[in-house]
């Protein structure tokens, strides 16, 4: 299981938060600070792997991360996944981002952290890993947001209308 | 007019949308909150609006200022309404805000059960999936189980999509509502063969995760892995499958044969992927595998390619997996120790944390000190406090394992211990200052180190004071405070110590600590005061407590009660010394009485050893309790008693076998057992109370050797020389401190060899037992180690470590004793002028009749009042004496015998002399210089009534044979007018028992024992023995220094040992009233005086 989903960048500002386990927000705040100060620390040619935080997990938890320039990508996962398992799904998330942002930056999941989080949805459902392959989960995500285009446009025309 | 400006304000208000607000946050730097707070107000005036858009939109916001940590629960009707709209746009929005900021305490939740389960019937997929994702992540026990049927609906959805979300979903479902298993498990089941791999997978992920909680009930499902497994080539589920048989090997262990070709298979296959993938799979192959040596086999080559590829990451996993492998297989991971250390030296904390957690099962008496030694590197090189406290924690935990085991130098130890205090900030100082206790307590040839370091740490004191950070290391002086105290005899310089212990800096640490401080202050005062005066100059004395008086208010004042408690009774203490040394009265003796008696370390459960007396019911009272708070009043009086006995012995009297009784036998047994050795003469009744049980199957862990087993020892010793040898490497290198200290350290060899013969009675009493009693611990810390994957140490701990608070039962000791050293050495011209006549026969005359009674205490330990009978009888005209006969101490070839002298008739008596005429075999030591007749002066007087005790040390050649040596003590008998010569003759009675140690064994070592062939055979029989067995073996263990190795039945094996090292070994076996022995010894003669003894002693009853 997953525990949690953090994308925070070099500063510790939070870019997005996905707890699979309900914290209240102080709790969430606090927890996305101190992942942000355990992983931070570290070098850029160290493992990817660190033991979780007091806050959130325990030893049977582990934090593993991914650090694309400006941002760092936490899942907090337990024993039951498997630790390059998650280094891979990292990746994929990644480079999912990256094509339906066309060349991904921090930028765009400032302004967009909702297509963010749609985009996440389809491949971890409630700390679970639902889809693991890329051209999968761009497909879905693309006819999501066609509906959601034409909806819009309908939107906007009775808006015009009134 | 009107709705052109809400329209107008629609507009604008509509016009911020998520984009906008985030660029307004980054705008509005300064005052972010603010800034937000406006933001705020302004969602709220949005979702006031009827517009979904609006409403939408605000939820959207919301969603992201719940991600900076706003509480946005207040919006949460809102949200529902936002989920509920037909559009699919407004409804993720809303089911992604409540998949956000729902929980199960979200009382909105039941309103959303029928909009849920309209989404899930949806025609549109996409408004049924997004329903689904946000299910799973706010699912409370009411959705789960009135939705769990429209969810098994969704698994044989159409759309693979769908399918997939609904198996996964099932999980949380089970998870919130575990009655819906039972019913879905068979859909659950037929998705693992679905034709999309999408939503195999998921059926796959859910079992696994249901299997990890339950192992059992998912074995059946193994032959349908077995075909996945073989035929699946998404990676994903064939780790996922692999950890599931990870679960399943363990409780069928025919899975682990079937499953290496597959597995062997698999990473055929997977050669040929890049390395990094074969590592991941090779990982959870080693994770899934635990129990299998085949599988072991195969595992274990992923961890070898992956060390020499220096991928990180690899070296991290394949650390993870060692560590999985360690619990089972250690063999094979030890064999990796180099590499493992090598990851110490990794600029990761990861793998280094890993790699620690590796050598807690990798070290070895061979190697501790240089794991010990590259960790002690690390300390001073790590940065951040959590991984230096890590570190301490660890290296405390490998060198305090199974009860120390792999310390062979404890000297190295405790300098450990005390480098380990120099650390900035760590948070372990009690866990530090409870292993300089232990081992300064358990390890008596340690003392005059340890004391010697805490000196220096007490002086230095400022240092951990000095720094508020520093708080958690101040609790080192909790212990360093004790062991000064407690061992101030050992001090070089006990009254610099105690002024360092005065200080009025000591007021600023914590108020326990305080509080031992000044206890222990007190006790150094006694032991400076007594070192002063033997001097003729008493001002130093009286400057000592004048010392005392200025700097003792301090901590009268103390807020801290029992610092100020402690600190008045000891203030008004030392002004009453005071007032007495102004008067030129010596008072050392009496005030070193107040501390007097020796620690002994007990086991926590010696006490369930002693076996409860025939007959006596422990939970009855003998004396029905008035009230509850009665008993309580019980307790401070047997402690009381207590004290007494150990002050006075003509207080003995006093302490009737009534009085014992009332204390609650269950709760204060062991001081019983104290004062029934103080009162054992008085009370020939309770005589064959097996105290000696303690001793006997009670592993009373205090090397001074650790584990150096007999067998081995010679081995052990040049071992042992060539340890220190590279610790005084060491310490040169890390340790430039401590000059004055080092002549002492540098002398280790011979500090093993010519320590104390106390610390050599440590060593012969222990070595067997704590040899077999450590493998089997080690045993069973490593099972421990297995279950738990943090070994857990209160298990080993209830079992081994000694509880520190038992005052020893030298109980008879008294406080002129402590002068005896010093005085057996002086010796004096003999003057023989006796007077009286003497009958040296057995007649008794009953009032004059005295009895000499020996007791030998074997070196540390509690009480063995073993053995034998000196009988000796005297008339004397004027005065009469009770001696008692104690040996203490005993090595190779020395004896020591102690004699208590009272003095029971109305004259003061004084210049006493002690002679033993010489054999051939035994013989007095006397100083050098003395002639083979001289006597030896008794160091003291005695006053009408008062006793007193002696020790003289006896050298024996040849322990086989008993015999008796005639003795004479002479003195004068001073009266108000005059005073005479008197002499007293005596015989010791050397037994053959007398030269026996009780020493447990094992039976397995026993059984080696007399497997070995080397050891002659006798036997004797008894006859007409009516007493019960465990009183008859209670009383050959009393009396003759044996313990019961194993008892079935009537019939029992005994084992003891000689102090030359012979082994005894006795098989009683009883039947009806005759009792069989077969004996067996390496030394027949030794053996046949033995049982003679034996016999005797049954055949007094």
């Amino acid at each position: 299981m997953i525990k949690a989903i953090l994308i925070f960048n070099n500063h510790g500002k939070p870019r997005l938060s996905k707890f699979y386990e309900h914290y209240n927000e102080d709790t969430e705040q606090q927890i996305i600070r101190e992942t942000f100060h355990l992983v931070s620390k570290r070098d850029e040619n160290v493992c990817n792997f660190l033991e979780g935080g007091m806050l959130i997990g325990g030893s049977d938890y582990r934090l593993i991360y991914r650090h694309y320039a400006t941002l760092y990508f936490v899942f907090c996962v337990d024993s039951s996944e498997s630790e390059l398992g998650i280094l891979d799904l990292i990746q994929v998330f990644v480079e999912t981002l990256d094509k339906c942002f066309e060349n991904v930056c921090e930028l765009d999941l400032i302004f967009h952290v909702d297509k963010v989080h749609n985009i996440l949805a389809e491949m971890v459902m409630g700390g679970m890993v639902l889809e693991t392959n890329m051209n999968e989960i761009i497909t879905q995500v693309d006819s999501q947001n066609k509906m959601e285009k034409s909806e819009t446009f309908i939107f906007q025309s009775t808006r015009q209308d009134r | 007019m009107a709705l052109k400006i809400v329209k107008g304000s629609i507009d604008r208000m509509f016009d911020k949308n998520l984009q906008d607000l985030v660029r307004g946050i980054r705008n509005h730097k300064e005052d972010e909150a603010k800034y937000i707070s406006t933001c705020i107000d302004e969602i709220k005036q949005e979702l006031k609006q009827d517009n979904i858009a609006v409403k939408a939109n605000a939820v959207c916001k919301l969603t992201y200022l719940q991600m900076l940590g706003y509480d946005v629960s207040w919006a949460a009707f809102n949200i529902v309404e936002v989920m509920s709209s037909s559009k699919f746009t407004y409804k993720r929005i809303g089911y992604l805000a409540a998949s956000q900021c729902f929980h199960e305490s979200t009382d909105v939740i039941m309103l959303t059960t029928n909009q849920i389960r309209k989404d899930l019937s949806s025609p549109n997929q996409y408004d049924t999936g997004v329903a689904l994702t946000g299910l799973s992540c706010f699912v409370t026990p009411d959705l789960a189980r009135d939705l769990a049927n429209d969810i098994m609906t969704l698994m044989s959805h159409t759309k693979p999509y769908i399918r997939k979300k609904a198996v996964l979903i099932m999980y949380k479902v089970f998870l919130k509502y575990p009655e819906s298993l039972r019913p879905a498990f068979p859909r659950l089941k037929e998705k693992l063969e679905d034709p999309d791999p999408g939503v195999q997978s998921a059926a796959v992920n859910v079992i696994c995760e249901l299997a990890r909680r339950n192992p059992k009930n998912y074995l059946s499902l193994a032959p349908l892995f077995f075909k996945l497994m073989t035929s699946s080539t998404n990676n994903w589920v064939l780790i996922k499958i692999i950890k599931l048989f990870g679960a399943l090997t363990p409780l069928e262990p025919r899975l682990g044969k079937k499953l290496i070709e597959p597995l062997t298979n698999l990473i055929h296959r997977w050669e040929e992927i890049p390395s990094l993938k074969v590592c991941h799979m090779l990982i959870s192959l080693s994770s899934g595998m635990p129990n299998h040596s085949a599988s072991i086999q195969v595992s274990l080559r992923g961890p070898l390619p992956i060390n020499s590829m220096f991928v990180v990451l690899v070296k991290y996993l394949g650390l993870l997996a060692m560590s999985k492998i360690l619990k089972t297989h250690p063999k094979s991971v030890q064999s990796h120790k180099d590499l493992i250390l090598q990851c110490l030296d990794d600029k990761d904390e990861s793998i280094r944390l890993r790699a620690l957690d590796l050598l807690y099962g990798m070290v070895s008496k061979k190697n501790l000190m240089e794991i010990v030694k590259k960790l002690m590197l690390h300390v001073d090189k790590a940065e951040g406090t959590t991984y230096r406290d890590e570190l301490l924690t660890k290296i405390i935990d490998i060198c305090s394992q199974s009860n120390y085991q792999y310390i062979t130098n404890f000297e190295w130890y405790i300098s450990i211990l005390v480098e380990l205090t120099r650390l900035e900030g760590t948070r372990h100082g009690h866990l530090i200052a409870s292993q300089m206790l232990d081992v300064a307590i358990r390890v008596k040839a340690i003392r005059v180190f340890a004391v010697a370091q805490m000196a220096t740490l007490l002086d230095n004191a400022h240092l951990m004071t000095g720094n508020v950070q520093r708080k958690g290391i101040c609790e080192v002086l909790y212990a360093a405070a004790w062991i000064c105290g407690e061992f101030s005899e050992h001090l070089e310089n006990p009254t610099q110590t105690l002024e360092a212990m005065l200080r009025p800096k000591v007021a600023t640490l914590p108020g326990h600590i305080q509080a031992v401080y000044v206890q222990n202050a007190a006790k150094l005062f006694a032991t400076v005061l007594k070192s002063q005066e033997g001097n003729t100059d008493s001002t130093a004395a009286q400057e000592t407590s004048q010392l005392m008086i200025e700097r003792l208010p301090l901590f009268v004042q103390s807020a801290n009660l029992e610092v100020q408690e402690r600190a008045s009774c000891i203030l008004q203490l030392v002004k009453y010394i005071q007032k007495l040394q102004q008067k030129d009265v010596e008072v050392a003796e009496e005030v070193i009485a107040l501390f007097d008696g020796e620690l002994n370390p007990v086991a926590p459960k010696a006490q369930k050893k002693v076996p409860v007396p025939e007959g006596l019911d422990l939970d009855a009272w003998i004396n029905e309790p008035p009230s509850e708070s009665e008993s309580e009043d019980d307790q401070p009086k047997a402690i009381f008693a207590k004290e007494e006995t150990k002050h006075s012995r003509t207080r003995h009297t006093e302490v009737d076998e009534k009085e014992l009784a009332k204390v609650s036998w269950a709760e204060h047994a062991t001081q019983i057992v104290y004062l029934y050795s103080g009162v054992y003469q008085e009370a020939p009744g309770v005589e064959h109370i097996p105290v000696v049980q303690i001793d006997l199957s009670v592993p009373l862990k205090v090397p001074g050797l650790p584990m150096s087993d007999q067998y081995v020892k010679l081995e052990e010793e040049r071992r042992q020389k060539e340890r220190v040898e590279k610790k005084k490497k060491d310490k040169k290198k890390r340790k430039e401190k401590g000059g004055g200290r080092r002549k002492k350290r540098d002398s280790g060899p011979e500090s093993e060899e010519d320590i104390t013969p106390a610390h050599m009675v440590d060593i012969v009493t222990e070595e067997m037992p704590e040899d077999f009693i450590i493998s089997s611990q080690v045993l069973k810390v490593q099972m421990s180690y297995l279950c738990v994957f943090r070994p857990s140490r209160p298990l080993a701990d209830s079992e081994k470590l000694p509880v520190r608070s038992h005052r020893a039962a030298e109980a008879l000791k008294s406080p002129a004793e402590d002068g005896e050293a010093e005085a057996a050495a002086s010796l004096e011209p003999k003057k023989k002028s006796s007077k009286e006549k003497r009958e040296k026969k057995k007649d008794k005359e009953k009032d004059r009749k005295v009895r000499m009674n020996s007791y030998f205490l074997p070196g540390n330990h509690t009480l063995f009042p073993l053995a034998n009978d000196l009988e000796a009888s005297f008339s004397l005209s004027s005065s009469s004496k009770e001696n008692d006969i104690q040996g203490n101490l005993q090595d190779g070839s020395q004896v020591v015998v102690s004699v208590i002298f009272e003095n029971k008739c109305d004259s003061f008596l004084k210049s006493m002399e002690f002679n033993v005429l010489d054999s051939l075999n035994s013989k007095l030591q006397r100083p050098e210089g003395s002639g083979p007749h001289d006597g030896l002066t008794v160091p003291f007087q005695l006053p009408p009534g008062v006793s007193n005790e002696a020790r003289f040390v006896f050298t024996v050649q040849s322990i086989v044979m008993p015999q008796k040596l005639k003795g004479t003590l002479t003195f004068i008998v001073k009266n108000e007018d005059s005073s005479t010569h008197e002499k007293l003759d005596f015989k010791l009675h050397f037994t053959c028992s007398s030269y026996l140690i009780t020493t447990p064994c094992y039976s397995d070592a026993f059984a080696k024992l007399l497997e070995s062939g080397d050891l002659k055979c006798s036997s004797v029989r008894l006859e007409g023995v009516s007493q019960p067995f465990h009183h008859l073996l209670a009383r050959i263990c009393f009396h003759h220094h044996f313990s019961v190795v194993e008892r079935v039945d009537s019939c029992a094996s005994m084992y003891s040992r000689s102090i030359q090292g012979h082994h005894v070994c006795l098989l009683v076996k009883t039947s009806g009233q005759t009792v069989s022995i077969d004996a067996k010894c390496d030394e027949p003669t030794l053996l046949g005086n033995v049982l003679d003894e034996i016999k005797q002693t049954f055949s007094q009853c």
